[in-house]
């Protein structure tokens, strides 16, 4: 039997993802059409062995989450339930604060992921490389390549290329040890507990000498790749599985929009009744569009690649729309131009206005670049990169937005470029 | 009567589009610019206009062969070889200019205004002075050459050049009637008449000042061309509102070629002139912009404050803006946003251009 765990973190992290993290949790952040989590969640319940899928994570209780919950239970037709930390845990502290609850029903193993990854997820193969590999206690880590200059951003690991056993583990280093990254996805066993569990006690020991008062919460934190990982590492109990196929994380709004390409791209073989066709009557697409059935599209429109339309999006004639995410219940008038952007939940684009960001792309020449998280700023200027508006911004006609992010319930009355507008 | 025109050289400052045609022959509001001066002369009782170029032209020279039949005058080049300043070509010209005693207009090329010839020759022979200069108020004058006069007579005392204080707002509009007497003050050299002849001229009483009513303005260079179209399309709104157009999708001052086709759905206008042969395909919104005869202009761009070369081509969903001026064929790829771009001939842009620059 098997369970599944997905980290969602809570308000104080993913703040790279403001002002869209305002409105919704970015785990719920529609991607492709659909919830982040969702994507997850679909993988997971394909294996025949999943019994339960826990999101563990430090968001209050709200009606997002909830109402995300209940219909996916409905949809999947599998058990998922919300365990909410005290505090931030860290990724080792979460689960094994609920190690009660993940072990509950003795699976053989599970499945723990982030959030905020774009992924094939290839479980399956994961569960089949875990029988190959080491013992029936060993655990496993999805790895893919990254190039050298970007691993330094990633948790390296270091294998034996015979075994595939881990030998060395380093989060984010500062010099190249190798180009083999950590995707935030790994396979346990129950074991993983005694592991986190000595980590746990070495906390409080350590609380212990330094006589603070909040010792038993810092004792808990815990994370896995700086704590566990490294500790693991060459100890014969860790494997990684190389994986080739797409993946990303999504630390931003413009990796949003580039996970969005990538989820998109694999409908054609996953959910090609997501993926929109030129029909009579219908706007005109170029390449992988999503849009949602109670939007309303002019015909004249021109929509891809890489859209995604919400629910209830009004869309006029000749509007122009590639590369971008529009939210639910969004207005883009007629003749307008929206291209790298993400246009928040209810917003209004005037006619004939342009609304434009910077893809911030990994650079499609290098099969193992990954998509950068750029700083916000450089040289005290705003870096370009994808114009975001948030919800209910109003944009009126024949101005143009570049590369500008747009915080909620804002009215503009002029051209903007390069600006945070608050 | 008699007209001298100082057209001068490369008209570098309306480059790109100089760089296809001659200066005079580009067309500011569907005539060239030479044109709009040739025929006000014409109507004032000018038979023979010679052009003071610096650079010749087979261009200029045919296209000026086929006016003189149409208008049924006399028209000259004087060609200077080497650089004369801007007294000498009237020197060179000198035996044209004298073959009888009436006055003779000479004129800036790049001006352009609601010319008042009639009034000046009427204003020069009541006077009886050598020269008549006509001035202009305008906002800015440390940008020119000022000229001080006195306002009942119109006795011209003295010119300063770019003041840094102020002095007067009235500047040199570089329009002017001369008696023929006045040459004998201009040697063939190289000679700046504001700087050379002017002065003698003023100090002995020979010069005097016309106030020009009405618009005004140089239009040799492209933010100009387009401030100087949008006041000539007002005067032409209220002396000869048919030829503008309008209807539903105009608005405000539009003048559109007969033979240009206009799309579903546009918005054309304030300020917008449309040359021959121009397609404007559906959903297109311009204003402030002048779109030379044969370009192309693709669905659901907007333009303003844009000079369109001929035969160009804007794709689709294009937002071109803030003085961007296209050469003669130059295409636009779908989807990019231009912002004050200056592209030279045969160009094609494939990026968007977010700052200005000058795309060669």
């Amino acid at each position: 039997m098997l369970k599944a765990v997905i980290l969602i973190g809570g308000p104080q992290k993913g703040t790279r993802f403001r002002p869209l993290s305002f409105e919704v949790p970015k785990p719920l952040f529609p991607v492709a059409g659909v919830p982040m989590l969702q994507h997850h969640i679909e993988a997971c319940s394909k294996l025949p062995n999943m019994k339960e899928i826990l999101l563990i994570g430090f968001y209050q209780p709200n009606e997002e989450i909830n109402r995300f919950l209940s219909c996916a239970q409905q949809d999947f037709k599998i058990s998922i339930r919300y365990l909410q930390e005290y505090a931030a845990l860290g990724t080792g502290g979460g689960i094994y604060h609920f190690r009660d609850q993940i072990l509950s029903g003795s699976p053989e193993a599970f499945f723990v992921m982030n959030a905020d990854v774009c992924s094939e997820f290839p479980l399956p193969e994961m569960l089949d490389f875990q029988k190959e590999h080491g013992d029936a206690y060993s655990f496993v880590i999805l790895g893919t390549t990254a190039n050298r200059k970007q691993s330094l951003n990633y948790g390296c690991i270091v294998e034996n290329e015979q075994t595939d056993e881990v030998l060395h583990y380093v989060e984010k280093p500062s010099t190249f040890v190798s180009d083999i990254i950590n995707c935030g996805i790994y396979l346990f066993t129950p074991e993983i507990f005694q592991h986190i569990g000595t980590v746990f006690q070495k906390n409080q020991q350590d609380m212990l000498l330094e006589e603070q008062s909040n010792g038993w919460h810092r004792a808990e934190v815990i994370r896995l790749e700086q704590d566990i990982f490294t500790a693991l590492a060459g100890q014969g109990k860790l494997y990684v599985y190389k994986t080739d196929r797409f993946w990303s994380q999504i630390k931003s709004a413009g990796s949003a929009i580039y996970a969005s390409r990538l989820y998109l791209n694999q409908y054609h073989t996953t959910h090609p009744e997501r993926l929109a066709t030129n029909r009579e009557g219908g706007p005109k697409t170029r390449g992988n569009v999503y849009i949602h059935p109670t939007a309303n599209i002019d015909p004249t429109a021109v929509l891809g690649p890489n859209v995604s339309i919400g629910t209830g999006v009004t869309i006029g004639a000749g509007v122009r729309v590639r590369e971008s995410i529009i939210l639910h219940g969004a207005t883009l008038q007629d003749h307008s131009c929206v291209l790298n952007s993400i246009v928040g939940w209810g917003s209004t684009i005037g006619k004939w206005a342009r609304v434009e960001g910077t893809p911030s792309d990994p650079n499609p020449n290098d099969p193992y670049a990954k998509i950068d998280s750029e700083t916000l700023f450089r040289d005290g200027k705003l870096t370009p990169s994808i114009t975001i508006l948030g919800c209910n911004v109003n944009i009126p006609s024949e101005v143009i937005i570049l590369n500008s992010i747009v915080l909620p319930h804002k009215d503009l009355n002029r051209s903007f470029k390069n600006q945070i507008i608050l | 009567m008699k007209a001298l025109i100082l057209v001068g050289g490369y008209g570098t400052r309306l480059r790109p589009l100089t760089l296809t045609v001659p200066k005079p022959l580009v067309e500011f509001c569907n005539k060239p610019i030479l044109l709009h001066q040739v025929e006000a002369l014409v109507k004032a009782g000018v038979r023979h206009v010679i052009l003071a170029v610096s650079y010749m032209s087979e261009l200029l020279e045919r296209e000026m062969r086929a006016q003189e039949q149409r208008l049924g005058i006399k028209i000259s080049l004087s060609h200077e070889k080497e650089p004369l300043g801007t007294a000498g070509p009237l020197a060179l010209a000198r035996e044209l200019l004298t073959d009888n005693e009436e006055p003779f207009f000479v004129l800036n090329s790049d001006v352009i205004c609601d010319f008042p010839f009639d009034d000046m020759l009427r204003f020069h022979q009541q006077q009886g002075r050598e020269g008549t200069i006509v001035v202009t108020k305008v906002e800015e004058p440390s940008k020119y050459g000022v000229v001080v006069y006195e306002g009942d007579t119109g006795r011209i005392h003295r010119f300063v050049e770019k003041p840094q204080v102020f002095v007067s707002n009235k500047i040199n509009a570089g329009m002017y009637i001369f008696s023929p007497a006045m040459l004998r003050r201009i040697q063939l050299r190289p000679t700046s008449i504001e700087k050379e002849i002017f002065p003698v001229m003023a100090e002995e009483g020979h010069l005097y000042a016309m106030e020009l009513q009405g618009f005004w303005m140089d239009i040799g260079q492209p933010k100009d061309f387009l401030t100087g179209m949008c006041m000539y399309l007002q005067s032409v709104r209220q002396q000869a509102p048919e030829r503008l157009r309008s209807g539903p999708g105009f608005l405000g001052n539009v003048l559109v070629d007969p033979t240009a086709v206009i799309g579903e759905n546009c918005t054309i206008g304030p300020n917008v002139t449309i040359g021959a042969g121009v397609v404007l395909e559906d959903g297109v919104r311009v204003k402030r912009c002048t779109v030379l005869k044969g370009a192309h202009i693709r669905s659901h761009s907007w333009l303003e404050s844009c000079i369109v070369g001929w035969s160009s081509s804007v794709g689709q969903w294009v937002r071109m803006e803030n003085v961007t001026v296209l050469g003669e064929d130059v295409i636009v790829n779908d989807e990019l946003y231009i912002n004050g771009a200056n592209v030279l001939p045969h160009k094609s842009i494939a990026d968007s251009v977010p700052e200005p620059r000058i795309i060669m």
